[in-house]
C-alpha cells in the first residue's frame, strides 16, 4: 500500500517538474496580461502566415504518409522479400537520427552549389531549399515512422484467414483490402494518423535547418516562436507556443479516446 | 459438382505435404479428409479453395481445370478451423458478404439471408456482432456465409477442432443433416477417425502426404489397406504376427491352429462389451472384445490360460511385412 502510494508520488512528481511545470509556465506568462495583447500577436500577419507554412506541409505530409505507412506495414507483414529488413530498420530512421541531421542531409542533396540534384534544379528555375519544398521535404522525413508503426503490429494480429476468407467468397484483391483489411486496422490507422499530425505540427530541428527562416516567407509556427523570442518579442512567441500546446492537448484527448476502442474491437 | 485431383504435389522448403496425390470426390458426396496433423490433408482442401498452388498436378472443378484460377473465381465455399468471421461487421452483414460483393439487389440479399440463418438456427442474432457469439455459433455463421452465394463446393477445414466435445457432437449430426439437405459436394478435414467414420460416407485416409486409402466407411475398418490405416481407422492389437481388431480375438479353452498361448490379466465389463487384458507368453500384451453373454459362456477368471485366435481375420494380409519394411517406433 505505501510503496504503492509512494510510486505514484514519485511518478506524478517528475511529470508535473518535467512537463506540467513548464506547460503551466508557458500560459500563465502568455495570459499574464489578458487575452487582448495574445489576440493581436497571433492576428499578426507573419504570425498567421507562419501557421499556414505549418498546415500546409502537414496537409501534404500526413496524407503522404497514412498511405505510404499502410502500403509498408502491409509489405512488412504480408510479404516476403529480400531487403525487408532493411526496409523495417528505414522507417525507424527518423525516429533514431536526430531532426537535425535530416536537415542537414537535405541541404546537401539540394543545395544550389554543390547539392546532388540541387544545381539541376535550380537551373531548370525550381527552388528547393529555403522555400515551401524543402519545408515539406522536411516534414515528410520526420513523421514517416508513425502509420506504419501502429499499423504493424494490428496487422499481425488479424492474420490473413479472414481476407483467404473474403477471397473464397469472391472479393477481389481490391475489395479484399477495402472491405476487410482497411475496415479492421482503421484505429491503428487512425490512431497514426494523430501521432503524425502532432509530429508535423511540431516538427522543428530539420526545419529549422532547411527553411531559411524568412519571416512571412518560409517561417513555420516553431520556427517562429524561436525568432520572436531571439527578437525579444517574447509575448508573440509565448502566444504562438500556446496554440501549440493547446493543439498538442487536443491530440492527446483524442489519442485517449481513440484507444479504448481500438483495444474492444 | 465433382472435383478432381490428379497428381498433385506441394512442397513446403524440404518438406512434401503432398506427395503425388489423385483422388476424386463424385458430384453431391459427403466426403471426410482424414488423418494426423502434418498429413496434408489441410493442404489438399486449401488447392482445392485456390488459397495454395499445387508444384505439379491440376485440380478439376466440374471437369474443368482450375488448377490456375484464383479462388475468387472458384465459387467454393470453405469453412475456417477458427471461423475467420468478419470481426468488423453483424452477423447479417458476414452472411451476406458474397451476395454483397456480387452486387445482389438489397431485398434478394436480406431475404437469402434470412433463410440461411434460420437453417443454421441464427435467427436471432442478425445484427450482433461476432463477439457476441459461442464458437459453435460463430462456426454455423461460418458455414451460412459459405453456403450464401450457392457454392459447387462446401470445404470445411477442421470445422469442429476448436470447439468442446458436446458442441462437436452436436455440430456433426447438424452437417450430416444440412447435407441432406443442401447436397452440396461437401469435403471435410479431421484428425478425428471417428468425426470421420461418422458424418462422412467416404474417407480419405493421408499420412505423410500421401493418400493411403479412400473407400466407405466400412471398408476403411473391416479392409484396410495398410498398417497404418488399421491402427488409424479403430484400434489394433497385435496378434502372435497378425494385427487384427480387439473384436476380431476369439478365446477358447483348447488350442486350435494358429492360436496363441495366452494369460488373462484383467476382465472389464463396459456395458453390452467387456474386455479382456492379455498377455502372450513373451510378456506382450493384447486386447479382446468380447459380448457379455460370450464372456459368460466361457466362464473365464483372471489368471486363467486361454487360446486367442482371429478367424475372421479380414485385416492387413501383410502386416509383417509392412512392419519389417517400416519398423514403427
Amino acid at each position: 500500500m505505501l510503496s504503492r502510494l509512494g510510486l505514484r508520488v514519485t511518478a506524478l512528481g517528475y511529470l508535473t517538474v518535467i512537463l506540467l511545470a513548464p506547460l503551466v509556465m508557458i500560459f500563465y506568462r502568455t495570459f499574464q496580461h489578458g487575452l487582448e495583447p495574445v489576440w493581436q500577436s497571433l492576428s499578426d500577419p507573419n504570425t498567421l502566415h507562419a501557421f499556414q507554412v505549418t498546415l500546409i506541409a502537414a496537409a501534404i505530409a500526413v496524407p503522404l504518409n497514412t498511405v505510404f505507412g499502410i502500403l509498408c506495414a502491409l509489405a512488412i507483414v504480408r510479404r516476403r522479400f529480400r531487403g525487408k529488413g532493411l526496409l523495417n530498420a528505414f522507417i525507424d530512421l527518423p525516429l533514431a537520427v536526430s531532426p537535425v541531421v535530416i536537415g542537414l542531409a537535405l541541404f546537401i542533396i539540394y543545395a544550389p552549389r554543390g547539392g546532388w540534384f540541387g544545381g539541376w534544379l535550380s537551373q531548370h528555375g525550381f527552388q528547393v531549399l529555403f522555400a515551401m519544398p524543402a519545408i515539406v521535404l522536411a516534414t515528410i522525413f520526420v513523421s514517416v515512422p508513425f502509420v506504419a508503426r501502429e499499423v504493424i503490429p494490428m496487422l499481425r494480429e488479424l492474420g490473413n484467414e479472414q481476407e483467404q476468407a473474403a477471397g473464397t467468397l469472391g472479393a477481389s484483391r481490391w475489395q479484399r483490402f477495402w472491405l476487410i483489411t482497411l475496415p479492421s486496422i482503421r484505429w491503428a490507422v487512425i490512431y497514426g494518423v494523430i501521432l503524425t499530425t502532432a509530429r508535423c505540427l511540431g516538427e522543428y530541428g530539420a526545419v529549422a535547418v532547411v527553411s531559411g527562416r524568412i519571416e512571412g516567407h518560409t517561417e513555420t509556427a516553431t520556427t517562429r516562436i524561436d525568432d520572436l523570442i531571439q527578437n525579444f518579442q517574447t509575448s508573440g512567441g509565448y502566444a504562438i507556443a500556446v496554440v501549440l500546446a493547446v493543439i498538442a492537448v487536443l491530440v492527446l484527448v483524442l489519442m485517449t479516446l481513440t484507444k479504448p476502442k481500438e483495444e474492444a474491437a | 459438382m465433382s472435383i478432381e485431383i490428379r497428381n498433385v504435389t506441394k512442397r513446403f522448403g524440404t518438406f512434401t505435404a503432398l506427395d503425388n496425390i489423385s483422388l476424386e470426390i463424385p458430384d453431391g458426396s459427403l466426403t471426410a479428409v482424414l488423418g494426423p496433423s502434418g498429413s496434408g490433408k489441410s493442404t489438399l482442401l486449401r488447392i482445392v479453395a485456390g488459397l495454395e498452388r499445387p508444384d505439379t498436378g491440376e485440380v478439376l472443378l466440374s471437369g474443368e481445370d482450375a488448377t490456375r484460377l484464383a479462388p475468387q473465381r472458384r465459387n467454393v465455399g470453405f469453412v475456417f478451423q477458427h471461423y475467420a468471421a468478419f470481426k468488423h461487421m453483424t452477423v447479417r452483414d458476414n452472411v451476406g458478404f458474397a451476395l454483397k460483393i456480387r452486387k445482389r439487389p438489397k431485398q434478394e440479399i436480406r431475404e437469402r439471408v434470412d433463410e440461411l440463418l434460420e437453417l443454421v438456427q441464427l435467427s436471432g442474432f442478425a445484427d450482433r456482432y461476432p463477439s457476441k457469439l459461442s464458437g459453435g455459433q460463430r462456426q454455423r455463421m461460418a458455414l451460412a456465409r459459405a453456403l450464401a452465394a450457392k457454392p459447387r463446393v462446401l470445404l470445411l477445414d477442421e470445422p469442429f477442432g476448436a470447439l468442446d466435445a458436446r458442441v462437436r457432437a452436436e455440430l456433426r449430426d447438424w452437417l450430416r443433416r444440412l447435407h441432406e439437405e443442401v447436397h452440396v459436394t461437401t469435403v471435410f478435414v479431421t484428425h478425428d477417425q471417428e468425426e470421420a467414420m461418422e458424418v462422412a460416407d467416404r474417407v480419405a485416409v493421408f499420412d505423410h502426404g500421401r493418400l493411403e486409402q479412400v473407400g466407405a466407411p466400412a471398408e476403411l475398418y473391416d479392409a484396410p489397406a495398410s498398417e497404418f490405416v488399421l491402427r488409424f481407422v479403430g484400434d489394433a492389437v497385435r496378434l502372435g504376427e497378425r494385427l487384427v481388431r480387439p473384436h476380431e480375438v476369439v478365446l477358447r479353452r483348447w488350442p486350435s491352429d494358429g492360436a496363441v498361448e495366452v494369460e488373462i490379466e484383467r476382465i472389464a465389463v463396459l456395458g453390452a462389451d467387456a474386455r479382456v487384458d492379455l498377455a502372450d507368453g513373451s510378456g506382450e500384451r493384447l486386447t479382446a472384445r468380447l459380448r457379455r453373454e460370450e464372456l459368460e459362456d466361457l466362464d473365464l477368471t483372471r489368471g486363467e490360460i486361454v487360446w486367442a485366435s482371429a478367424d475372421h481375420f479380414r485385416g492387413v494380409a501383410s502386416a509383417v511385412d509392412a512392419e519389417a519394411a517400416q519398423p514403427l517406433g
